[in-house]
C-alpha cells in the first residue's frame, strides 16, 4: 500500500480521489457501517441506543453508507481500494522503543478479524465526535450526540427518533435540526444556555418552521422508562422562572464537538490545544503535515469550525491539499518537513467559553449520583473528591481530606492521574462520552485554563475489539523463540542464598 | 508541592518519585526524618505507574518482608492499594509446568508453602481457564496490587507525615564536598541535603555517572494490554503461558509479556514508551490462557520503560564515590518489593544496615569485573535500523 487514507467523509474522500487522479495507489478505510453491538457501547459516537434495528443488517447498512455519498462510487471507479466497515485502531511508526518495526503500519479490523497493513504515507481524516454532558437522566437511551444523530439520519437512514429536543444552537445544532425537519421528524425545541443563539441565521430559519430556540435555558432532567427518554424538564438560568416539561423521545447533545485525534496521538504526532480550532488538534502546516514526516491530517480531525460544519467543501479542500502534498512526497521518495504551523482559528469558533458554560450549567443541575463517566459510574462529587471507585473503601479519613484542589497544590494535574484514581474514562466506551467533561471539571476545580491541561492520553486499540478478533492467529517461530514472560535474564530467579556474594552471578551468566 | 515555601533543602533528598523513592521516603518520614522527594514529572509517571502489579518475588532476600507487609499496607498508609493476596501460575504445556519448579523450590526454601495443582484443581480455582491447562502452582504468599493507586497512596501518606514532594522538577546535577553530596541541583534551584537517595529508575546510570560511579543498567520498553471488566475470579493473581499480569479488582484482565525492546541510553523516555503491534501477540497468548474470556474486548494498552542490571538483580548500596549517597535500582522487578525495599533503605540511612534481610546480593561491587561490552555480550542492544546502517556507512 502506498497512501493510506483513514475516514471516508468529505476530507478523506476528496483526498483519496485527488491521490488516485495523480496516479497513486490509495487505500481508503472507513469504519462505517459500525457493528450494531459497538454502537450499543456508544462507539465511535454517542448513539444513545437510537439506531434502528436495521443497523443489525451489515450488508444493508453497507449499501446505505455507499448510497449516502456519490463520491464513494466515484472512488471505487477511480480505482481507490475502498474498505467500508473497517476501523483503524492503531497507527505504529518506527521510532525509539519501536525500532523493531521496519515500516509504518496501521492496525485494521472488520470486527471479526484484525490485521496490519503497511503504508508509505497516511492522511488521517477521522472527523469529529460529540462531547457529552452529564445532566440527571443523561444515561437514558435517547440521549445522544449530534454527530451520532446526523450519521444515523444521513449515512445509515436508521435514526429511530421522532420527537427531538436539541441542546445547543450552533451550526451543528441548526444543520441537524434542518435535516431532521426535512426528514419528517419533529424538532421540539433548541435549548441554549447562552443568552443569544449561536447560529443566529440558522435559528431564524428554524423559527420560520415553528421550531423555538430557548435561550438562557438548561435541561435540568430527562425522565423516561426502559425505552428511554419520555420528557425533559427545562429550567431557565434565572431560577425564579418555573420549570416546565416537554415531551420528547430524544435529546440531541450539540454542545460541542471534538476533533478525533486518537490515532494521531497513538502515532506520537504533536498535538496542542487550540480553542479556536475545536480543542486538541494536531499541529499541522497548511498542507496538513503533522510533526511526523509522511503523516497528514485533514478535515475535522485537523480542527473543527462552524464554517466546516456548514460547508463540507472546506474539509474537502483540505483533503485535496494534503493529498497533493502526500503525492509529491511519494514521488520525491522522501517526505518533506512540516512548514509553518497553523496556530489559531477564528475567534468566534473558540470552544473554551461555550463548552465551559455548558459544563457549568450541567454541574449546577447534576444530582450527587449523576454519572459523568457512565461506564465506570463516576459522579461529579467523585471527581471533585478524587474518590476511589465504589468497590474500595471510600470513607477513610485521610482519603476524605484529599480532593482535586489538594492534588493541584502538588503541581499541574494530568487528567490521566484523575483517570487512574477515579477510573473516569477507563470503561469500554474508552472515555468518549466523558473525556472533555472531565477536562472541564478539572480546569474549573483547579483554576487552570483548559489549554494548559495536558492532553489525556489515547491508547491503542482505539476501538474496543474482542480478544478473539484482536488476537494474532499464529505466533511466528522467531517470536516464539524470543518470547519471555519477563526478560529471561539467566539466573534472575535463582534464590538469593545461592549467591552469597553477587559477584558469583557474573561468573555463572 | 511546587510551592516549596522557601525551604531549600532537607535532611534526606530522594531523587525519583517512583515506588522505590516514595516508599523509602515514607518509611523515613515514619521514623521522623525530614524528607524531600524530587520528581521530574508526576509521581508514578515512570514504570511505577505502568506495571503489572505483581508482588510474588520468592527469589529475593526481601520476599518474607514483601509478604509480611503487603496485607498491612492499606492500614499503614491510610489509602487503598487494592492489594490482593495469593498467586496461581497455570501451565499450558508440560514444559511450562517444569519451569515453575524453581519458584516452588524458592518459596519452600524461604519457609512458605507452595502447592502443585492438577488440571482440574486449576480449573476449579480459575473459572476462565480451559481444557488446555495441564497443571499449575498455588502460592498462598504472593499477590498483586494496583500500581497507580499504590504510588498515590505512598505519596499522600508521605505528605500526611510531613514529607515533601516536589513534582515537575528535574535533578540536573550534584554539589560535593569532602566525599559527600551536599546539595542537589534542579530545574527549580539548589537543595542542600545530608543524605541522598538515588531512586531514578531508568536514569540510574546517568545520575550515578555524574557522581563518578558506574552503576551498570540498560533500559528497555515493556508493554501490556487491558480488557473490559469480567466477573471477578476468586483469585485475581493468575498468570502463565509466559505472560505476567492480573485480573484487577474492577475485573479487567491486564497482561503483558513478549520480547521487550532495548533502548539506547539517550532515548527520550516519553517518546520511547509507545505500545506496539505486539499487542495482538499478547492477546493471542491471553486468549490461550483464558479461553473462556475470548469474547471480552481489549480496550487499552500501555508501555513502560525499565532498567535492568547485568544479572537482573537490584543494586541497593552506598555509592563508592559519595559516602552519603545510596543508589537503589530494582532491575525491572521493583513494584511488589517496594514496601520492603523502602523499609530496607530507610534502615540503611538511619542505622547503617538492614536488620531484617541479607542485602549482600544487592552490592554494587559484584560488577567490579564486568566486561565493558556486557550489553553486546547479552544482546541487550536496540534493533538496528536503516538510519543506523546509513550512519555507519
Ligand atoms: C510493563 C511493566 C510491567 C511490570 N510488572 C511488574 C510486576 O508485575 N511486578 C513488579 O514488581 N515490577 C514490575 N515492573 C517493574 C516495576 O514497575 C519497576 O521495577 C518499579 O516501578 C521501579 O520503581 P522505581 O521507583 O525504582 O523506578 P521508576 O518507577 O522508574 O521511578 C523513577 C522515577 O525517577 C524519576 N526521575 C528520573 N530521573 C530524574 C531526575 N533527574 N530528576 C527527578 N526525577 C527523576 C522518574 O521520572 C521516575 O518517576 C514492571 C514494569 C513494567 C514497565
Amino acid at each position: 500500500m502506498r497512501l493510506l487514507v483513514i475516514g471516508a467523509g468529505p476530507a478523506g474522500l476528496a483526498a483519496a480521489l485527488e491521490a488516485a487522479r495523480r496516479g497513486v495507489e490509495v487505500v481508503l478505510v472507513d469504519e462505517h457501517p459500525v457493528d450494531n453491538a459497538l454502537m450499543g457501547l456508544d462507539v465511535p459516537f454517542h448513539f444513545g441506543q437510537r439506531m434502528s434495528g436495521a443497523t443489525r443488517n451489515k450488508s444493508r447498512m453497507m449499501e446505505a453508507i455507499a448510497a449516502a455519498d456519490e463520491r464513494i462510487a466515484e472512488a471505487f471507479e477511480a480505482g481507490v481500494d475502498v474498505r467500508l466497515g473497517v476501523s483503524a485502531w492503531g497507527l505504529f511508526l518506527p521510532k525509539p522503543g519501536l525500532r523493531w518495526l521496519t515500516q509504518s503500519v496501521v492496525g485494521l479490523s472488520d470486527g471479526d478479524s484484525t490485521w496490519y497493513a503497511s503504508f508509505d504515507a497516511a492522511i488521517i481524516a477521522a472527523g469529529r465526535r460529540d462531547i457529552g454532558l452529564a445532566f440527571p437522566g443523561w444515561e437514558l437511551p435517547g440521549v445522544m450526540g449530534v454527530t451520532a444523530a446526523q450519521t444515523l439520519l444521513h449515512r445509515y437512514d436508521a435514526l429511530e427518533s421522532q420527537r427531538i429536543v436539541i441542546l445547543g444552537s450552533g451550526a451543528e445544532a441548526t444543520s441537524f435540526a434542518e435535516a431532521a425537519f426535512a426528514a419528517g421528524r419533529t424538532v421540539v425545541a433548541l435549548v441554549e444556555v447562552a443568552d443569544a443563539p449561536r447560529d443566529g441565521k440558522g435559528c431564524e430559519r428554524l423559527a420560520a418552521h415553528g421550531v423555538p430556540v430557548l435561550t438562557g435555558t438548561m435541561v435540568s432532567r430527562a425522565s423516561g422508562d426502559a425505552n428511554g427518554v419520555g420528557n425533559v424538564t427545562l429550567r431557565t438560568l434565572n431560577d425564579s422562572d418555573p420549570e416546565h416539561f416537554v415531551s420528547c423521545d430524544t435529546v440531541v447533545l450539540a454542545v460541542g464537538t471534538a476533533p478525533v485525534v486518537e490515532l494521531l496521538d497513538v502515532a506520537g504526532a504533536e498535538i496542542g490545544f487550540v480553542g479556536s480550532r475545536g480543542g486538541h488538534v494536531p499541529m499541522t502546516d497548511r498542507d496538513g503535515r503533522t510533526s511526523i514526516p509522511g503523516l497528514f491530517a485533514a478535515g475535522d480531525c485537523a480542527g473543527v469550525s462552524a464554517g466546516k460544519t456548514s460547508d463540507p467543501e472546506i474539509a474537502a479542500e483540505e483533503g485535496r491539499r494534503a493529498a497533493a502534498a502526500a503525492c509529491a512526497d511519494l514521488a520525491q521518495g522522501s517526505p518533506s518537513p512540516r512548514q509553518t504551523v497553523i496556530r489559531e482559528g477564528a475567534a468566534t469558533d473558540d470552544i473554551e467559553a461555550t463548552q465551559s458554560a455548558w459544563v457549568e450549567a450541567a454541574m449546577a443541575v447534576a444530582d450527587p449520583d449523576t454519572h459523568v463517566c457512565q461506564c465506570e459510574e463516576v459522579s461529579l462529587p467523585d471527581l471533585l473528591g478524587v474518590r476511589p471507585p465504589r468497590y474500595l473503601p471510600r470513607a477513610q479519613a485521610p482519603m476524605l481530606a484529599r480532593n482535586l484542589t489538594s492534588l493541584a497544590h502538588d503541581g499541574l494535574v494530568h487528567q490521566d492521574q484523575i483517570k487512574r484514581l477515579t477510573r473516569a474514562g477507563m470503561g469500554p466506551c474508552q472515555g468518549r462520552r466523558c473525556r472533555e467533561q472531565v477536562s472541564a471539571v478539572l480546569a474549573r476545580a483547579t483554576g487552570t485554563p483548559l489549554g494548559k491541561l495536558p492532553l489525556p492520553s489515547y491508547r491503542a486499540p482505539v476501538r474496543p475489539l474482542p480478544l478473539s478478533a484482536f488476537a494474532e492467529d499464529s505466533e511466528p517461530d522467531v517470536l516464539a523463540a524470543n518470547w519471555e514472560g519477563w526478560f529471561g535474564i539467566p539466573g534472575q530467579w535463582d534464590p538469593f542464598w545461592t549467591l552469597s556474594d553477587g559477584a558469583r552471578t557474573e561468573e555463572r551468566s | 508541592m511546587n510551592a516549596t515555601g522557601g525551604i531549600k533543602g532537607a535532611s534526606v533528598i530522594v531523587v525519583g518519585g517512583g515506588v522505590t523513592g516514595l516508599s523509602s521516603a515514607w518509611w523515613l518520614a515514619r521514623a521522623g526524618a525530614d524528607v524531600l522527594v524530587i520528581e521530574k514529572g508526576i509521581v508514578g509517571w515512570g514504570a511505577s505507574g505502568r506495571n503489572g502489579g505483581g508482588a510474588t518475588h520468592h527469589q529475593s532476600p526481601l520476599f518474607a518482608e514483601e509478604q509480611r507487609l503487603w496485607p498491612q499496607m492499606d492500614e499503614l498508609l491510610g489509602y487503598p492499594t487494592e492489594f490482593q493476596p495469593k498467586r496461581i501460575r497455570m501451565a499450558l504445556s508440560d514444559r511450562q509446568l517444569e519451569e515453575f519448579k524453581i519458584g516452588v523450590d524458592n518459596t519452600r526454601g524461604q519457609g512458605f508453602p507452595a502447592e502443585w495443582l492438577d488440571a482440574k484443581q486449576v480449573r476449579d480455582l480459575v473459572p476462565l481457564a480451559g481444557n488446555n491447562v495441564v497443571g499449575g502452582v498455588y502460592y498462598e504468599r504472593g499477590g498483586h496490587a494496583n500500581p497507580q493507586r499504590t504510588v498515590q497512596a505512598y505519596a499522600w501518606a508521605l505528605q500526611d507525615l510531613g514529607g515533601r514532594i516536589l513534582q515537575h522538577t528535574a535533578v540536573t546535577g550534584f554539589q560535593r564536598s569532602g566525599g559527600k553530596v551536599v546539595a542537589v541541583e534542579t530545574s527549580a534551584g539548589v537543595f542542600a541535603c545530608d543524605t541522598l537517595i538515588l531512586a531514578a529508575g531508568p536514569q540510574t546510570g546517568r545520575l550515578s555517572a555524574q557522581l563518578d560511579s558506574e552503576v551498570p543498567v540498560t533500559v528497555a520498553r515493556a508493554e501490556m494490554i487491558v480488557t473490559e471488566p469480567l466477573p471477578l475470579m476468586p483469585i485475581g493473581g493468575v498468570d502463565g503461558n509466559h505472560l505476567y499480569g492480573r485480573q484487577t479488582l474492577r475485573g479487567n484482565l491486564a497482561y503483558g509479556g513478549g520480547p521487550h525492546e532495548w533502548l539506547t541510553p539517550d532515548d527520550d523516555a516519553v517518546a520511547a514508551r509507545p505500545s506496539s503491534p505486539l499487542a495482538r501477540n499478547i492477546a493471542k497468548r491471553l486468549a490461550e490462557l483464558f479461553p473462556k474470556a475470548a469474547h471480552i474486548r481489549v480496550i487499552r494498552s500501555w508501555a513502560g520503560v525499565i532498567e535492568n542490571t547485568p544479572d537482573g538483580r537490584p543494586v541497593i548500596d552506598r555509592l563508592p564515590t559519595a559516602s552519603n549517597a545510596i543508589i537503589a535500582t530494582m532491575s525491572s522487578v521493583g513494584f511488589g518489593l517496594s514496601p520492603a525495599t523502602g523499609r530496607a533503605i530507610s534502615q540503611l540511612v538511619l542505622a547503617g544496615h538492614c536488620d531484617f534481610a541479607d542485602l549482600s546480593s544487592f552490592r554494587l561491587s559484584r560488577f567490579g569485573n564486568l566486561n565493558p561490552a556486557w550489553r553486546e555480550e547479552r544482546g541487550w542492544l536496540p534493533p538496528q535500523t536503516d538510519d543506523d546502517d546509513a550512519r555507519a556507512a
